[in-house]
């Protein structure tokens, strides 16, 4: 009886160790991603961007069969770090995808890179992962965090606006956002007010506003606190008169709880749902096909990632160990961007198109960012030039 | 600074402040009455701005939704004291406040599992959605002068109740001497069980009131539970009226602060230097005036008689 007992359990010992031998086939990609808080809507446009893409390649990346791992990273560095220590030591993951926001990026670089992982981002875009803290194992599908809202200061700029007021949270997020506006905005700047983080109620703000006619005001405002600004700015009567510029605030994301008090708004982003390209307008309607909301570009991103790797390992005949082969293959990879004009800079950061976009309703009456006009063209990030790694 | 405004962060202040004084109402009468910390009143609140969303979006009509939200949010309240709470009165304040903490958790989680993660949005009610021209170019949005109307009606329907009618004196009693009531012969499983109810239901208007003004999302409570504390500590616990006034004064002390700290410091600090400071403790104020009143009255402004 004892003996059949521990035949039973050494053969399911050797069962568990023999599992994971024959799922190595599989090609393994970690998501790493904001699916909890507040915040949960921009992980979820991620999340299911970069699954419609792993369906749409017939559940293959690089014609392996994939296994996708999606863990929730809660907006917490920390427990960020422990999830990402699962997926690279128990999961052992070829790829880690994510995360959406910088704070998580910085503290779960190190863990990855370190590991000789590649780390795509599909958001986060920090200073110093462009900059000096590069890594050959670091890429990003997005942008440079301060990217978009230089838009908006070129933009500001160019339009001749004189006196500028500018909002945003009291964090590093919101700093780095008025430092990438002020880089090609140089007229008066008559207030630069920061409100305490998850603020929900600007109506002094907008007061403030009101009695200082400023030519424009340009605000970060991510998230809830962002539908909130723009449905009081709109009450206060303040949106035909003050033109109102921002970065991630008027976005898919939070346009289905602003309505119509977004529509005409101005933002500054490297993609549009409307993009005229026959790649994204299938991409878009399937997205809104299988998720019943119009995607944000934080879908995109992700769709691209997938592309990418599946694009990188057809290259390297499907292998991964060659850490060198799949670097090389991953810079030079052939695939078609949503966004149009797409190639990887020497810092692993994109070198694409940025756009002028406005908040419009559709004729079926969804809303959606569109296309205004084109700002910088082929354009690089601040840091790339610090960045010495050989990348 | 001109005086118009402020003028309107004034308003700006008495609305935050009517606000506040809702949620902070029912929290004082709980912690007073019962003696019982509840954290679990911000979530009430957000229950309270989730069922007019949900209602709006079912009626397509906010008065009908504001009808319907309030007796359901009161039924909520109730059904949570009846499973939950009503087991930890007798328990010490820390078994309180895991318990109450773990309902915050669980319902965050909850309204986002029934309605997603993304914040919802309710339209402003037809009659109020215009604004009023306060000075030139000063405008000023009705429903926000429709949510000062509400509150002030609220505040004056409280006072009769609570200083007036039976309930309320038995209110009163309680806040001071529980055990006595008791005594007299009074239920005071029912009084708790009334104040409980009531006080969830107030929260649930304060959020029902703001959900077409702010976005209705996970964890909206949470923020201003703390500021509903910091009110009931400044008025003293269990008063009704201290919470009124606290509320009033947290409102107009965190909206003017906030806005004119940078404007007052620039008179004694070069412009760069004041509006760096004046960033840094405008959100500090409210502390410092809390800390500055226990200081000088650790009871609070009105205190209970005990």
């Amino acid at each position: 009886m004892n003996a059949t007992i521990k035949t039973l359990g050494l053969a399911a010992a050797f069962g568990l160790a023999a599992a994971p031998a024959l799922a190595q086939e599989k090609l393994k990609v970690g998501l790493l991603l904001t699916l909890s808080g507040p915040s949960a809507v921009l992980g979820q446009h991620a999340r299911d961007g970069f699954q419609l893409a792993v369906k749409d390649l017939g559940g293959k990346l690089g014609g392996r069969d994939v296994e996708v791992i999606v863990v929730d990273d809660e907006l917490k560095p920390d427990v960020a770090v422990t999830k990402v220590k699962g997926l690279l030591e128990r999961d052992k993951v070829d790829f880690v995808v994510g995360p959406i926001f910088s704070n998580v990026a910085v503290a779960t670089h190190k863990p990855i890179v370190d590991a000789k992982t590649f780390y795509i981002s599909v958001n986060a875009g920090p200073s110093n992962l462009a900059g000096k803290s590069c890594n050959p194992y670091f890429f990003a599908t997005s942008y440079q965090n301060d990217q978009n809202h230089e838009v908006l200061g070129k933009v500001a700029q160019d339009r001749g606006y004189k006196k500028v007021y500018l909002l945003a949270p009291n964090y590093q997020a919101g700093k780095d956002a008025l430092a990438g506006f002020k880089r090609h905005y140089k007229g008066e700047i008559v207030e630069e007010s920061y409100t305490p983080l998850n603020t929900l109620d600007f109506q002094s703000e907008l007061a403030k506003i009101a009695s200082m006619q400023p030519d424009a005001m340009f605000t970060f405002m991510p998230g809830g606190m962002g539908v909130n600004l723009v449905k009081q700015y709109r009450a206060a009567g303040l949106a035909d008169r003050i033109p109102f510029l921002s970065a991630f605030t008027v976005d898919e994301t939070n346009l289905p709880a602003q309505q119509d008090a977004a529509i005409g708004m101005l933002s500054g982003s490297n993609w549009a749902p409307n993009m005229d390209t026959p790649e994204n307008k299938k991409f878009v309607a399937a997205y809104e096909a299988a998720y019943n909301a119009v995607p944000a570009s934080y879908a995109m991103h992700a769709y691209d990632a997938a592309l990418l790797i599946d694009a990188a390992l057809k290259a390297t005949g499907g292998k991964t160990d060659d850490k060198e082969a799949v670097r090389a293959a991953i810079k030079k990879a052939e695939f078609k961007s949503l966004r149009g004009d797409f190639k990887f800079g020497a810092n692993g950061f994109p070198v694409q198109d940025f756009y002028l976009v406005k908040a419009a309703k559709r004729s079926d009456g969804k809303l959606q960012t569109e296309i205004a006009e084109k700002v910088f063209d082929d354009y690089t990030d601040a840091y790339a030039k610090e960045c010495t790694a050989t990348n | 600074m001109n005086a118009t405004l402020l003028f309107v962060q004034a308003l700006n202040g008495l609305q935050f402040g009517l606000i506040l004084f809702l949620i902070a109402a029912g929290l004082t009468l709980v912690f007073g009455v019962m003696d019982f910390i509840n954290l679990a009143h911000g979530v009430q609140y957000m229950v309270g701005a989730y069922l007019v969303a949900a209602f709006s979006a079912w009626t397509g009509s906010f008065g009908w939704a504001l009808l319907l939200a309030l007796p359901t949010a009161l039924a909520f309240g109730l059904l949570l004291e009846l499973l939950i709470f009503r087991h930890l009165y007798d328990r010490d304040h820390l078994d309180q406040v895991l318990a109450t903490f773990g309902i915050i958790l669980f319902l965050n989680q909850g309204v986002r599992f029934v309605w997603g993660a993304a914040p919802l949005s309710v339209p402003v009610p037809e009659i109020f959605s215009g604004s009023v021209e306060i000075a030139t170019g000063l405008l000023y949005p009705v429903y926000r002068l429709a949510i000062i109307a509400a509150g002030l009606a609220v505040a004056g329907l409280l006072y009769v109740l609570v200083s007036h009618t039976r309930v309320g004196m038995l209110v009163r009693a309680g806040a001071s001497n529980a055990a006595m009531v008791s005594a007299l012969g009074v239920n005071i499983q029912r009084l708790f069980m009334v104040v409980f109810g009531f006080g969830a239901m107030l929260a649930g208007f304060a959020g029902a009131m703001v959900a077409p003004i702010l976005s209705v999302e996970p964890g909206m409570g949470d923020n201003i539970l703390i500021l509903a504390f910091v009110v009931i500590v400044i008025g003293g616990i269990g008063s009704i009226r201290g919470a009124f006034l606290a509320a009033l004064l947290i409102g107009l002390v965190d909206t003017v602060g906030r806005s004119f700290a940078p404007n007052l410091l620039r008179l004694i600090l070069d412009p760069a230097a004041a509006s760096q400071t004046g960033r840094a403790i405008a959100p500090m104020l409210i502390y410092i005036f809390m800390a500055a009143v226990l200081f000088f009255r650790p009871s609070g402004l009105f205190p209970v008689k005990r």
